[in-house]
């Protein structure tokens, strides 16, 4: 597993490096410009964020019913990393918005539903935070329930009128904009990945740190 | 208790909700300060969303389910103080007995306790806000009903696991309100489709299907997960 | 009770994609490349992209940072504690 590591963060860094140049040379979407450019960003942004709400929900299952404490510090990671892309998308989108929909928010069910979904995870870091000894499991929980409550989530973008680009409209991208979309995709999967092996081994190297003040103390 | 007179799951369920419909009897605390709650919250909010005597739109919808948000948090975390105080979670735990009954056993206590307080608070906010909320009785029920039951499944169990944390008062919102947005959401729009002019069947029934369709998925995680998260 | 508890997950999980499915499509609205944009129509859009770019790269490298001091951090604290557990102090 550590072996990848170097090959990844070399490949993601690869991929960001070039990433502009390719966002650059995408030609500019009709209706909506230059701030269209946004999109290469946002949407990969949201993907990595919802890769991180996966982990942690498998993760948070491993550890209530297997009680494993290396999946503990994968969830805790990983809620860590969904805080930080969500916090991406969530900045990046408003800015997209302000130019294409003339306001910095939409009380729509896709805005909504993404917002739900960040402050499930900032509730889980609060949670780990100030929830004293034992919020393993409680979190593993919210975690979760809060992978479960997906599918709501997005079920209600096909239900409410909503002014935000439909999911389809990725499937139907030209090569000339899909191919900067898929690099920037793969650079953000990538970096999440770096990021959680970083973020994991801070939290290994803290529970050995836990483990030897006990040994210590005996 | 020997194994073999073990109590069947139904009647552990009421065992459990039957001892705290008796505490609560005896002194009525919990249900005379939610309900009074409730009533404060719905007035609150009755200042903010009227003006010049009529309220804003849908606003009795969003009003009566914030009611039922609020005043349900303040009961769970009430009911399950009562538990902390004397160890007595802890106590049901060790019983021989199905865990995921207890769990049951618990949400049906405080569902009992969100139906009172509904029972008052919906006419006043029909009153109130001179909205229509019974004029279609079956739907509007239903609609309550599964509402309440999600948001109570999941306020059940996140508040049986914090009995023991710190900070565990403003934990309990914190954790339950993202979750059950879906079900404010679906609860709210669906009362103010039925509270239309023409009131609108079809986007309140699907509404309805949503919140059953999420009923069955949580209770079905609580079940799974409560024992599990409940013991080390 | 757990097998029943089990079917009853699966079929949920199973239904869920079919009830989903269930609105009927919409067209879809897709991006359409143009060949080129007048002037104008860029200047305002410039600092807002320029501003959601750098809002990226400065969350990603900050967490970066973050990530790293917490790390050596811990990793200090690490070598401390072994050091005086190989020494036999006691506290």
């Amino acid at each position: 597993m550590t072996k990848l590591f170097t090959p990844l963060l070399i490949v993601t860094a690869a991929l960001f490096a070039y990433a502009p140049f390719a966002i650059q040379n995408a030609p500019y979407e009709s209706t909506m410009g230059l701030v269209q450019k946004i999109f290469y960003f946002h949407v990969p942004a949201w993907i990595a964020m919802f890769l991180a709400a996966m982990v942690c929900g498998i993760a948070g299952a491993i550890v209530i019913f297997a009680g494993r404490k290396d999946a503990d510090r994968v969830a805790q990671a990983a809620a860590e990393l969904a805080v930080v892309f969500g916090l991406m998308g969530l900045i990046t989108g408003p800015l997209w918005g302000r130019k294409a929909w003339g306001v910095w928010w939409q009380w729509d069910a896709r805005l909504t539903s993404a917002l739900v979904m960040w402050l499930v995870f900032v509730a889980y870091l609060l949670l780990r935070k100030y929830g004293g000894a034992g919020s393993e499991k409680l979190s593993a929980v919210l975690a979760l329930f809060g992978m479960a409550n997906v599918p709501f989530v997005y079920w209600s973008v096909n239900v409410w009128r909503t002014v935000h680009p439909k999911t389809s409209v990725v499937m139907t991208l030209e090569p000339s904009m899909g191919i900067p979309f898929l690099l920037c995709s793969l650079a953000f999967v990538g970096l999440f990945a770096v990021l959680l092996a970083a973020r994991v081994r801070l939290e290994t190297v803290r529970g050995s740190v836990d483990e030897l003040y006990l040994s210590l103390e005996d | 208790m020997s194994p073999e007179r073990r109590p069947s799951f139904v009647a552990t369920v009421w065992l459990v909700t039957r001892k705290d419909l008796l505490i609560e009897f005896r002194s009525r605390e919990v249900v005379y300060t939610t309900l009074f709650f409730a009533v404060a919250c719905v007035l609150v909010f009755a200042f903010g969303f009227v003006r010049e005597g009529i309220a804003v739109d849908d606003a009795a919808a969003g009003i009566l389910w914030i009611a039922i948000a609020f005043s349900g948090t303040l009961a769970l975390g009430r009911t399950f103080e009562r538990e902390r105080q004397n160890d007595t979670l802890r106590a049901l735990m060790l019983a021989p007995v199905d865990r995921p009954a207890l769990y049951v056993g618990k949400l049906v206590g405080v569902l009992l306790l969100l139906a009172a307080v509904e029972v008052i608070v919906t006419p006043l906010v029909a009153l109130m806000f001179v909205a229509p909320l019974f004029a279609h009785p079956l739907l509007m029920g239903l609609l309550l009903a599964t509402g309440t039951i999600g948001f109570a499944a999941v306020g059940t169990l996140f508040a049986a696991m914090l009995v023991r944390a710190r900070s565990r008062d403003v934990l309990l919102p914190i954790l339950l309100y993202p979750i059950t947005i879906p079900v404010i959401i679906a609860g709210v729009r669906g009362t103010a489709a039925l509270l239309q002019p023409q009131a609108d069947l079809p986007i309140a029934r699907m509404w309805l299907s949503m919140l059953v369709f999420f009923d069955i998925v949580f209770i079905t995680l609580a079940l799974w997960t409560f024992e599990p998260a409940m013991t080390e | 009770m757990r097998r029943l508890l089990s079917l009853s997950f699966a079929f949920i999980f199973v239904a869920l994609p079919a009830f989903a499915l269930q609105q009927p499509p919409s067209p879809p609205e897709g991006f359409v490349p143009a060949s080129s944009v007048p002037g104008q129509e860029q200047l305002p859009a410039a600092p807002l992209v320029i501003i959601a770019y750098a809002v990226v790269w400065l969350l990603v490298l900050g967490y970066l940072w973050s990530i790293w001091s917490r790390l050596t951090q811990a990793e200090r604290e690490l070598a401390d504690v072994s050091r005086r557990l190989a020494t036999g102090q006691r506290r």
